[in-house]
C-alpha cells in the first residue's frame, strides 16, 4: 500500500449511517478518483464518534478538522476546498453553542475536552470521606427514586434497556444478569462486588473505590432491590488498604443515615453490606472461583453451569458485579435508559474507564464513550508516545488480551470490535509500547504472569501457561528454533478451548496475537538471534564503531562489569562474553560510536 | 440522624449543594476558597500527604481565613501527581500538577492572594476536570 497524506474519516456509527453517512464516502471515493487523488488520500468509515447530535461527522487527518452535519452534496466543496486546496470549510465546523465560536479542531470541543465521566463522575470532585458531599451531587436519589417508585422488574427493565454490559471484562449484560438472578426463587440471595481487579496495569476500579465509594454501595443496593437480596458483599484485595479504608467510612456513614440497614427509605427493602478481603490472586476476578473464596475456601473456579445467578454464594443465587459496572448504575436510574443507550456505539452503550500507561505522555485514568479510537485514546487524551518515539503496539486485556497494532489505531472500541482484532476489553488497562518494547518479551511476562496466576486445578491451564512460558523463555534467549512456533500454536490452541475457566481460555491470547501481528520478531529471535528492539538481554549485543570511537574512555568508566577495554586515545572493544547489556555504555557515549542492538 | 424519605434526602442536598456548588460553577455562598488535594493512592504515593499536611499547616499558620483543604480522589492525572486544584469563588478552578511542598506556599501566596496563575504547574483550567 502506498503512503497515504490524508485520511478522511466517515462516521459509520448506526446514527451517522441513518443519516446517509454511507453515500457520502461513496461520493468521497468518486469525487477523490475524478481529481486524481486516489492514491494518495484515504476514505475511511469509522464508528462512532460520541457526537451523534451533530452528525453525519467527517474528520480530515492529519489535519485535525472536524466537520459536522456534512451531507453527501458538500461532498465536492470539501473535496474542492479543503483536499485540493488546503482551506478549511468553514460553515461545517462545529459551533460551540455557549460561544458561538467556530472551532476546526475536535479537541477544542468541550464535548471531548470532557471526555465523558459516568462512572468517574465524583472521581477528584467530592471528599470519598464524606456522605453529603456525595449526596450534594445526587447521590442516593436513584435508590430513593427506585424504591419508592420503581418495581423491582421495571429497574431491570430500565437496566436492560440502558444497554449497560459488565465492565469487567465477558461483557454480560447487567440487566439481564439481574433478571435472572430475580427469576431464581430462593429465600436468600447475594449481591457481590468483584473489586478484585488483577490485570497487571489496571486501576481503575480502585480509582472509584477511592474516590466514589458511595456510589458502588448505592448500586449494590440497587441491585438488591431489583433481584430480592438483603445483603451485599464487597470482594476487595487486601492490597488496597486505602480503597478498603474509604469504604468502610463509607459504610458506616450510609448506615448512620439510614442508607443502608432496615426498611431504607420507610419502605420494606432492608439491605447491608460487609466487606471481604481476599488475598489477590489473579483468578479469584472469576466469579465462581471470587464465590469460593468469599465462602472461604480454596479460589479456585468450578464449571458453568450452573451459573451463579442460580447457584452462587452460599449456594444461593447470587449477583456478581464488578466495581465501574455498578458505578455505572445510579445515573441510568436516574437518568433513563434513553440517556444511557445514547451513548456510545450500536451493541455496546455508554462509557468505558481506561487506565492508560506505558510509553505514552499523559499517563492515567481515561472515560470516553464507546467507540472513541485508540488514536484519539493515545495521541488526543494520551498527548502520544513518550519521547516522540514510533508507536509500536498498545495492549487491551490485560493478560486475557492481545496487542493492537498501528493497522487498527482507527478502529472504534467496543466489545466486538475489540474480539475481533484478536484482544479484549478486558477491564480496560491499556499499556502503550514503543520501539524499544520486544514483543516476544512481551508476550512472556504476560505469560509468566499468568502461570504464576493458575491456580492448576486444570491440567491445561496449569501445564499449558507453563510450558508457553518457557518455550517463550527459550526463545528470547536466543534458544528458540522453528519447532517452537508450531508447538505454541498448538498449545495456545488447546489450552484456549480445554482451558475450565476464563483465566486459562484467554491465556494464550497474547502469544497468539504477537505471532499474527509480530512474526517477524519471533523470526529475528530464533533465525538471527537478535532481538530487534534491544530489550531482550540475553541477544543485546553492543558493539562499538571503531570509525567514530575516539578513545574518550567514557564508557569503559559506566561499565559496570568492566568489560570494556582500551587505552585513553585508542578505540574501544567490548567483551561480549562478559557484558550484560545494561545499555549504561550506549547512554554514556558522546559521539554515538556504541551500536545498540 | 436517619433519612427516611426522598424529600430528606432532597433537603439534605439543597444544604450540601451550596458547599459544593463552587466545584461546578464558580459560585459560592459565603466567598470560600476551596483546595482540592488528590488523594488517591496515585497521589498519595507521589507526595500529595505532605501537600496536603503543609496547606494545612501554613494556613493555620498564616491564619488565612474563608479557605478549606478537601482530600479527593484520583484526579486522572497520574502522569502529573501530586495534583492540587484550586477553586475561587467568580473563577473557573485550576487544577496544578507536580505540586510539592514548596510550591503550596506560592499557590496560597500568589494565585490566592494575588490572584496569579502559575503557569508552570497549571494542567487545566476549566470546570470539566477531565481531559
Amino acid at each position: 500500500m502506498t503512503t497515504q497524506r490524508t485520511h478522511i474519516m466517515v462516521c459509520g456509527g448506526t446514527g451517522c449511517v441513518s443519516a446517509d453517512s454511507l453515500e457520502i464516502v461513496e461520493k468521497f471515493k468518486g469525487a477523490l478518483s475524478d481529481a486524481g487523488y486516489s492514491d494518495e488520500v484515504g476514505v475511511i468509515k469509522t464508528g462512532c464518534f460520541g457526537f451523534c447530535g451533530q452528525g453525519p461527522i467527517v474528520k480530515i487527518h492529519p489535519d485535525n478538522v472536524f466537520y459536522v452535519k456534512v451531507s453527501p452534496d458538500d461532498v465536492a466543496e470539501i473535496v474542492g476546498e479543503h483536499i485540493i486546496k488546503g482551506r478549511t470549510v468553514q460553515r461545517l465546523l462545529y459551533q460551540e453553542p455557549e460561544t458561538q465560536k467556530k472551532l476546526p479542531k475536535h479537541d477544542e470541543m468541550s464535548f471531548y475536552k470532557k471526555q465523558y465521566r459516568i462512572a468517574l463522575r465524583n472521581c477528584g470532585l467530592i471528599n470519598p470521606e464524606d456522605i453529603n458531599e456525595y449526596i450534594a451531587f445526587n447521590g442516593y436519589e436513584a435508590l430513593g427514586k427506585a424504591l419508592t417508585e420503581y418495581t423491582p422488574d421495571k429497574v431491570i427493565e430500565i437496566m436492560k434497556a440502558s444497554g449497560l454490559r459488565g465492565r469487567g471484562g465477558g461483557g454480560f449484560s447487567t440487566g439481564l444478569k439481574w433478571e435472572l438472578t430475580r427469576k431464581t426463587v430462593s429465600d436468600q440471595k447475594y449481591v457481590i462486588c468483584n473489586a478484585d481487579e488483577g490485570d497487571p496495569g489496571a486501576f481503575m476500579d480502585r480509582s472509584i473505590l477511592e474516590g466514589d465509594p458511595h456510589s458502588v454501595l448505592e448500586a449494590m443496593a440497587l441491585a438488591g432491590y431489583a433481584i430480592g437480596a438483603q445483603e451485599g458483599i464487597i470482594y476487595i484485595r487486601a492490597e488496597y488498604p486505602l480503597a478498603i479504608k474509604r469504604l468502610e467510612v463509607a459504610i458506616a456513614q450510609a448506615r448512620e443515615y439510614g442508607l443502608l440497614g432496615k426498611q431504607i427509605f420507610e419502605t420494606n427493602f432492608s439491605f447491608d453490606i460487609k466487606i471481604k478481603l481476599g488475598a489477590g490472586a489473579f483468578v479469584c476476578g472469576e466469579e465462581t472461583a471470587l464465590i469460593h473464596s468469599v465462602e472461604g475456601n480454596r479460589g479456585e473456579p468450578t464449571k458453568k453451569p450452573p451459573y451463579p445467578a442460580v447457584e452462587g454464594y452460599n449456594r444461593k443465587p447470587t449477583v456478581v458485579n464488578n466495581v465501574e459496572t455498578l458505578a455505572n448504575v445510579a445515573p441510568i436510574i436516574l437518568k433513563g435508559a434513553e440517556w444511557f443507550s445514547s451513548i456510545g456505539t450500536e451493541k455496546s452503550k455508554g462509557t468505558k474507564v481506561f487506565a492508560l500507561a506505558g510509553k505514552v505522555n499523559n499517563v492515567g485514568l481515561v472515560e470516553v464513550p464507546m467507540g472513541t479510537t485508540l488514536r484519539e485514546i493515545i495521541y488526543d487524551i494520551g498527548g502520544g508516545i513518550i519521547g516522540g518515539k514510533k508507536f509500536k503496539a498498545v495492549q487491551t486485556g490485560g493478560p486475557s488480551g492481545g496487542v493492537i497494532t498501528t493497522l487498527d489505531l482507527d478502529t472504534p472500541i467496543d466489545y466486538e470490535s475489540l474480539r475481533a482484532i484478536g484482544s479484549m476489553m478486558g477491564s480496560g488497562g491499556m499499556i502503550v509500547m514503543d520501539e524499544d518494547d520486544c514483543m516476544v518479551n512481551i508476550a512472556k511476562f504476560y505469560l509468566e504472569f499468568t502461570q504464576d496466576e493458575s491456580c492448576g486445578k486444570c491440567t491445561p491451564c496449569r501445564l499449558g501457561t507453563k510450558r508457553m512460558f518457557e518455550i517463550l523463555d527459550k526463545i528470547t534467549k536466543g534458544e528458540g528454533t522453528m519447532d517452537d512456533i508450531t508447538k505454541l500454536r498448538t498449545l495456545g490452541k488447546t489450552v484456549k478451548e480445554s482451558a475450565l475457566c476464563g483465566l486459562g481460555q484467554t491465556a494464550p491470547n497474547p502469544i497468539l496475537s504477537t505471532l499474527e501481528y509480530f512474526y517477524d520478531e519471533y523470526l529475528a529471535h530464533i533465525q538471527d538471534k537478535r532481538c530487534p528492539a534491544g530489550a531482550c538481554k540475553a541477544l543485546a549485543k553492543y558493539k562499538i564503531i571503531e570509525e567514530k570511537c575516539i578513545g574518550c574512555t567514557a564508557c569503559a568508566r559506566v561499565c559496570p562489569v568492566s568489560c570494556i577495554s582500551g587505552a585513553p586515545k585508542q578505540k574501544h572493544v567490548i567483551d561480549e562474553e562478559k557484558c550484560i547489556a545494561c545499555g549504561a555504555c550506549y547512554t554514556a557515549c558522546k559521539f554515538q560510536a556504541v551500536l545498540r542492538p | 440522624m436517619a433519612v427516611k424519605t426522598l424529600e430528606e434526602l432532597k433537603r439534605i442536598r439543597e444544604e450540601q449543594i451550596r458547599k459544593v456548588k463552587l466545584r461546578e460553577s464558580g459560585e459560592s455562598d459565603d466567598q470560600t476558597i476551596e483546595i482540592l488535594v488528590g488523594m488517591a493512592t496515585c497521589g498519595i504515593a507521589a507526595g500529595s500527604r505532605e501537600v496536603l499536611n503543609e496547606f494545612v499547616a501554613l494556613i493555620t499558620q498564616n491564619g488565612i481565613e474563608h479557605i478549606k483543604v478537601v482530600q479527593v480522589g484520583c484526579m486522572g492525572y497520574c502522569h502529573s501527581e501530586p495534583t492540587v486544584q484550586v477553586n475561587m469563588p467568580g473563577h473557573e478552578p485550576t487544577i496544578y500538577g507536580n505540586v510539592d511542598k514548596a510550591f503550596v506556599s506560592d499557590i496560597l501566596e500568589k494565585h490566592i492572594k494575588d490572584g496569579q496563575i502559575l503557569d508552570d504547574h497549571v494542567l487545566i483550567k476549566t470546570y470539566h476536570s477531565a481531559l
